[in-house]
């Protein structure tokens, strides 16, 4: 849940990027850190492996201006998408207000797609969270690659098995181009500062 | 894990902070919640930490080390402490959604300093309490 200083007039928020692994969870961290670098005070925590994959979680903090005379600090976390950190990804939900889920639009990915949605609802009914109430966007990533004539999973195919039930907004995006990756962080934000503002004063 | 600090019960903690710990000649305090958000942050103005950073990996720490104890038969390791050269760092759980971390320079003594946390963590919980 989002914490409102109501001392110091600030609100942080927590937004997690959820998906299977290797999915470019932690790539869309990098492009809007790499793109808003002169607005962000800080750096970008990466909690790696050896190989390149996150092992606990990265971290972006930053500030989004004034809402209601309050200060926005918002926070991004991605989890570790690999099956096996299942107790990672459940304590990095710990305190969520909106989520990303990043699916990966390869063919091949399809059945890790589903575990992880399925993963998300399990952890975020342990945190007494519903997906279905949750401010949630889909992120279908990896569009760029129908240029290499890598098999892809049709916006239709992924809207029906992913958003059927849930009918959240979604991105068609390439996390390596950038491209949507600004239109899904503004998205997010902006639904979860809808569930958060009413709550300030 | 919802909650809702007043005015009042922030000021409390603060003063608390300050007269328990800053007095003492710690460098920074943050309290944060159990999902990494900060509530309290004070510091001795010498500083310049990525506060931010450092409670949402504190956060993050704590609860990876909670989940081993479990894993040991243990409810809960309720303090951590990291030893550093010129700068260490104590960390002890408030209630069960709070944890207070206190970043401290090798001129201050550890079990001082722990009996002062505990007294702190007592006044606080009382105040989170009310």
């Amino acid at each position: 849940m989002s914490f409102i200083n109501f001392k110091k007039k600030e609100v942080q928020v927590k937004i997690v990027y959820y998906g299977p692994g290797r999915g470019g969870k932690t790539t869309n961290l990098e492009y809007i850190f790499s793109n808003f670098k002169n607005r962000i005070k800080t750096e970008l925590v990466a909690i790696k492996t050896q190989g390149d994959r996150t092992l606990f979680f990265d971290f972006l903090p930053f500030d989004i201006g004034k809402i209601k005379g309050y200060d926005v600090k918002v926070q991004l976390y991605t989890v570790p998408g690999q099956v096996k950190y299942d107790a990672t990804r459940e304590l990095v939900l710990r305190g969520v207000d909106g989520v990303v889920f990043v699916a990966d639009s390869m063919e091949a990915r399809r059945q890790q797609n589903l575990q992880s949605l399925k993963n998300l609802q399990d952890n975020l009914a342990i945190h007494k969270k519903s997906i279905f109430k949750i401010p949630l966007v889909l992120q279908y990533n990896k569009r760029d690659l129908a240029e290499q004539d890598i098999p892809l999973l049709s916006v239709e195919t992924l809207e029906k098995s992913l958003n059927s039930k849930l009918k959240v907004p979604f991105f068609e995006a390439s996390a390596v181009e950038g491209t949507n990756v600004v239109q899904t962080l503004k998205k997010i934000i902006s639904m979860t500062m809808a569930s958060v503002e009413n709550q300030l004063t | 894990m919802d909650y809702n600090l007043g005015h009042e019960q922030l000021t409390k903690i603060e003063e608390v902070l300050q007269k328990d710990l800053m007095e003492m000649g710690v460098h920074c305090v943050i309290f944060i919640d159990m999902a990494g958000n900060i509530v309290v942050n004070l510091d001795d103005g010498n500083i310049k930490h990525d506060v931010y950073s450092l409670a949402a990996l504190a956060a993050g720490n704590f609860g990876a080390v909670s989940a081993m104890a479990q894993m040991i038969g243990e409810e809960d390791f309720s303090l951590l402490f990291h030893k550093g050269e010129k700068e260490s760092i104590h960390f002890s759980k408030v209630l069960n959604d709070f944890l207070l971390i206190i970043i401290f320079g090798h001129d201050i003594s550890l079990g001082l300093l722990r009996l002062k946390v505990t007294e702190s963590i007592e006044k606080i919980e009382k105040t989170l309490k009310s």
